[in-house]
């Protein structure tokens, strides 16, 4: 396990992603005040907080569905003052929803191959028709959600489709889609909630699957301290809006703020 | 089919010459089912086999095979064999302690694991079995960071093999043209109900004679489709998708995992097909369910098809003579409802499906049966490798395993065990003389410890492990198993246990089906949190006592037992389990691991209470333990005197 564990250590890199006073407001609400944190290379990057906290607008941010009146956001080296959803997926960030956002109707496969998407160069007639260079880009593209699924263990349902899973299952096709973009950075917004323990337990491994096996860096908004602690890196901490601790889940433990604000109060 | 060849290299080595570009296993890769053909499992194999000598593996050595079926463990066998050693397969789903004693017993150096799970299991137990030195594994998924000086991929291996083969290109044909008959080919670790396992050793001899039995009796070829999705340790594994499939040089496909055996076997299209009773039970669990939700006229021709196959299907089938209107609707069924469900069950192309292991419930029988399945009982265990009896075609009943196999002699003891001799007897226990002596007396003949008899047609019908058949105190006989099955064969009862030997009455704890029962308390607006809830609850305890009541009217009509009917039952709070030591690792009851564990609830149910509490263990299938208590209810169920059944029934 130590040997492991150094490996890994050793894998985080450099800083990929920062925001830097990020300041958020809807009308009168507050949504976030003044944050600011980094994210760095192949590290699992936790954001707790209890509800109303501002952790799913902080992804909204970053992923450029909300944009911040004040702040900024580095990324790759670049300065943005607010993202672009279509620019952030095509430069490498994927998300997965809180409340499931798949195509109940369609099949596990094809769900996960609209991820793909973003990725098809061929255009859309060609497509349709199912010719020349768009076949063999679709076995391509197969090929990717194939290991995806092979990754995850979905194999049984393929066909199924997606509203008749049940939720624990729609919640990894989720993550497949996500990851059938091939991102650098996922971002999970409660990728847990809802679940049992061995569905959590599951979950748990995907993500730190994930994380070895593709060097994905994550960063992850969850509810279940106990999963938090067992799997991130470094652990942001916000309360109405507020960040109020980071550092690594040990430090977050005994920082008072932290245990007044979240874990003191018994759910 | 390869009458003279007498060793599992050799057919190898022949199929590739005789069928080289024929399919000889499947397996899907990517969604995709990729083929190898008998030439390159040749090839295959000889590097598995150049690698492991590399490695310094040697005739007469055992190895070990663990992981779900998979070419490569498939391949290793051969290659084990070639070499003149003994291929080992272990049960993948067992706890690593569960294999200890295998391992030391077999002083085991060499093992070959699928995957990560099992390579974390054989490292567990590395401290306890030292000699195991070499592991190789076949999904390397997780294992990047693994340190461990034991540990190598299968494509290292094979590496390795191939340079060895470079170097001796003589060495591998030269270990096949050492192997004989008489060697030993495997070894099987039956599941033991008490004490520790046994290894069954079987020799090339025994299984190929035995398999080409089974292949010639039933006219099976090479253009065969078989899954393999039973555990590998298991004989009916060996002998179903490896030695019939070496004997008659058909196609095997493995599945790509446990939930996905459903939806391949529609892919594939097996036309020899095994599963023991329980999976045909939970398919037409499935298909019941899914057609009580269906539309109206989807319902209503089910059921009109259905009552019609019932009727005639199984006599169609048999060759019978059948009214030619019944024959025509019949056709028309075949169209609208039997060819349909077929496909669903992926049993479109069947020509020959078995079952065995334990007794079938005639409805269940009958029902694949009438819907043009030709399935057949046939018996064996794992000492005689597989085949004694089997039912001949237009000869199927529910109740009988059939006659003997071309080959085979079968007597009876005055206590009615079954008495086997056979070429495909295991040759001993290993290391275990005693065991051996007492299996098989010194004329050779092999002890089954079934009671049975044979019926008028001469058929054998087994009733009960022989030791199990015991008395109550009046001198009524009493067969456990007998009660239990017929239990069984109600879809709301999974497991049922019954105690009376030496005692004044039967008792029974049942188990309920969860899937049958929850279907059945959604339908009547019953809600329930769990098993435990669902199992306490007064209108299911009604539900099982009127099972039990028709049970009870059934045996009062059979006069040596109908004093053995069940006075008094309780439902278990928790399903019995194989990692609890409640099932054999087949899922077969160990009912007096049953009788010491509960012997609490069995005192409470002789005592005449009312209610008992409970607290039990239970072992998760990661290896840690918790307990579950419970207030468990206990019932009279209705008997009948053995006049009065008949009015009743």
């Amino acid at each position: 396990m130590s040997a492991m564990e150094n490996d890994r250590a050793g894998r985080i890199g450099g800083q990929i992603l920062a925001v830097e006073g990020v300041s958020l407001a809807f009308g009168g609400v507050k949504a976030l005040s003044d944050v600011s944190f980094d994210v760095r290379e192949h590290e699992v990057r936790a954001i707790i907080g209890p509800n109303g906290a501002g952790k799913s607008s902080m992804l909204n941010v970053i992923n450029g569905v909300y944009h911040p009146q004040k702040g900024t956001i580095r990324y790759q080296g670049r300065e943005y003052h607010h993202m672009d959803p279509h620019e952030v997926a095509v430069s490498g960030i994927a998300r997965t929803f809180q409340s499931l956002a798949l195509f109940k109707g369609m099949s596990v496969l094809d769900n996960i191959m609209t991820g793909r998407n973003l990725r098809m160069r061929s255009n859309i007639l060609l497509q349709a028709l199912r010719i020349g260079p768009a076949l063999r880009e679709e076995n391509e593209h197969r090929e990717v959600v194939e290991r995806i699924i092979d990754f995850l263990e979905i194999q049984a349902y393929r066909k199924t489709p997606v509203g008749r899973l049940p939720y624990g299952l729609q919640k990894r096709v989720d993550l497949a889609r996500a990851l059938a973009m091939e991102p650098k950075i996922l971002l999970l917004d409660e990728p847990m909630a809802g679940m049992n323990i061995e569905e959590k337990q599951d979950m748990c491994r995907f993500i730190l699957d994930v994380n070895d096996e593709f060097g994905t860096t994550i960063v992850l908004i969850e509810h279940d301290m106990s999963v938090v602690m067992d799997i991130s890196d470094r652990v942001v901490v916000l309360d109405y809006g507020r960040k109020i601790g980071d550092g690594t889940p040990d430090e977050v433990r005994g920082n008072q703020a932290v245990i007044d604000a979240y874990l003191g109060v018994s759910h | 089919m390869a009458e003279a060849i007498d060793t599992f290299p050799r057919l190898l080595l022949h199929h590739a010459k005789a069928r080289g570009g024929r399919p000889a296993i499947r397996e899907k890769s990517l969604g995709i089912w990729q083929t190898t053909t008998w030439s390159e499992v040749l090839t295959e194999v000889r590097a598995i086999a150049c690698g492991l000598a590399a490695e310094g593996f040697r005739r007469g050595m055992n190895l070990a095979i663990i992981g779900d079926n998979r070419p490569r463990l498939y391949w290793s066998t051969t290659a084990v064999q070639a070499l003149g050693g003994v291929p080992v397969t272990l049960y993948q789903d067992a706890a690593a302690a569960e294999w200890v004693f295998v391992f030391q017993n077999t002083e085991i150096e060499f093992a070959i694991a699928e995957n990560q799970e099992q390579v974390d299991k054989l490292l567990e137990i590395c401290p306890q079995c030292p000699m195991l030195k070499h592991i190789y594994y076949d999904d390397g998924r997780g294992l990047r960071h693994y340190q461990q000086p034991e540990l190598a991929s299968f494509e290292k291996l094979q590496a390795a093999g191939r340079d060895y083969d470079r170097a001796n290109p003589n060495f591998f044909q030269g270990e096949i043209d050492r192997g004989t008959a008489t060697d030993v080919a495997a070894m099987f670790y039956t599941s033991g109900t008490t004490g520790n396992p046994k290894g069954v050793v079987h020799t090339h001899q025994s299984l190929l004679v035995a398999a080409r039995m089974g292949a010639e009796w039933e006219k099976l070829g090479d253009q065969e489709e078989v899954l393999a999705y039973l555990p590998m340790a298991w004989i009916g594994q060996n002998i179903f998708s490896y030695a019939q499939a070496y004997v008659c040089g058909f196609c095997v496909s493995c599945p790509e995992s446990a939930e996905t055996v459903t939806v391949n076997m529609r892919e594939i299209g097996p036309t020899y097909y095994f599963a023991p009773p329980r999976v045909f039970e939970a398919l037409l669990t499935q298909i019941t369910i899914r057609m009580e939700d269906a539309g109206w006229l989807k319902r209503t021709l089910y059921r009109y098809f259905m009552a019609l196959a019932v009727r005639v299907g199984g006599r169609i089938l048999d060759g019978e003579s059948v009214a030619v209107a019944d024959r025509v609707l019949y056709m028309l069924g075949n169209v609208f409802a039997y060819g349909p469900l077929r496909n669903a069950l992926g049993m479109s192309r069947i020509k020959l499906a078995y079952t065995a292991g334990e007794a079938i419930g005639p409805d269940l029988f009958s029902f694949y049966r009438s819907i043009g399945v030709n399935l057949k009982q046939l018996y064996g265990s794992t000492e005689t490798a597989v085949f004694v009896c089997v039912q001949p075609d237009h000869q199927v009943k529910a109740d009988t395993v059939g006659p003997p196999v071309p080959g085979v002699e079968l007597k009876l003891t005055a206590g009615g065990e079954v008495l086997i001799k056979s070429p495909g007897l295991f040759r001993e226990y290993y290391k275990n003389p005693s065991a051996t002596a007492e299996a098989k007396n010194a004329e050779g003949w092999f002890m089954t410890g079934d009671a049975g008899f044979i019926d008028k047609d001469g058929h054998l019908k087994i009733i009960d492990r022989a030791k199990d058949v015991g008395k109550l105190t009046d001198g009524t006989l009493f067969a456990p198993k007998y009660l239990e099955n017929k239990l069984k064969f109600f879809p709301y009862i999974k497991e049922a246990v019954a105690f009376g030997d030496q005692r004044a009455a039967v008792c029974a704890t049942v188990n309920i089906d969860m899937e049958a029962v929850g279907n059945w308390a959604e339908k009547r607006n019953l809600s329930y949190a769990g098993y435990v809830d669902l199992a306490s609850r007064d209108e299911v305890y009604e539900l099982i006592g009127d099972c039990i009541a028709k049970v009870n009217a059934d045996i009062a009509a059979e006069s040596e037992i109908a004093g053995s009917q069940i006075k008094r039952f309780l439902i278990l709070h928790k399903q019995l389990e194989a990692d609890d030591g409640e099932l054999t690792r087949t899922g077969k009851v160990r009912r007096g691991h049953v009788g010491e564990k509960y012997a609490a609830l069995i005192d409470a149910l002789y005592g005449g209470k009312a209610m008992v509490h409970v607290e039990a263990q239970v072992r998760y299938e990661d290896g840690r333990t918790g307990s579950i208590s419970a207030d468990l209810k206990i019932r009279d169920a209705k008997t009948f005197p053995p006049a009065a059944a008949k009015k009743a029934a």
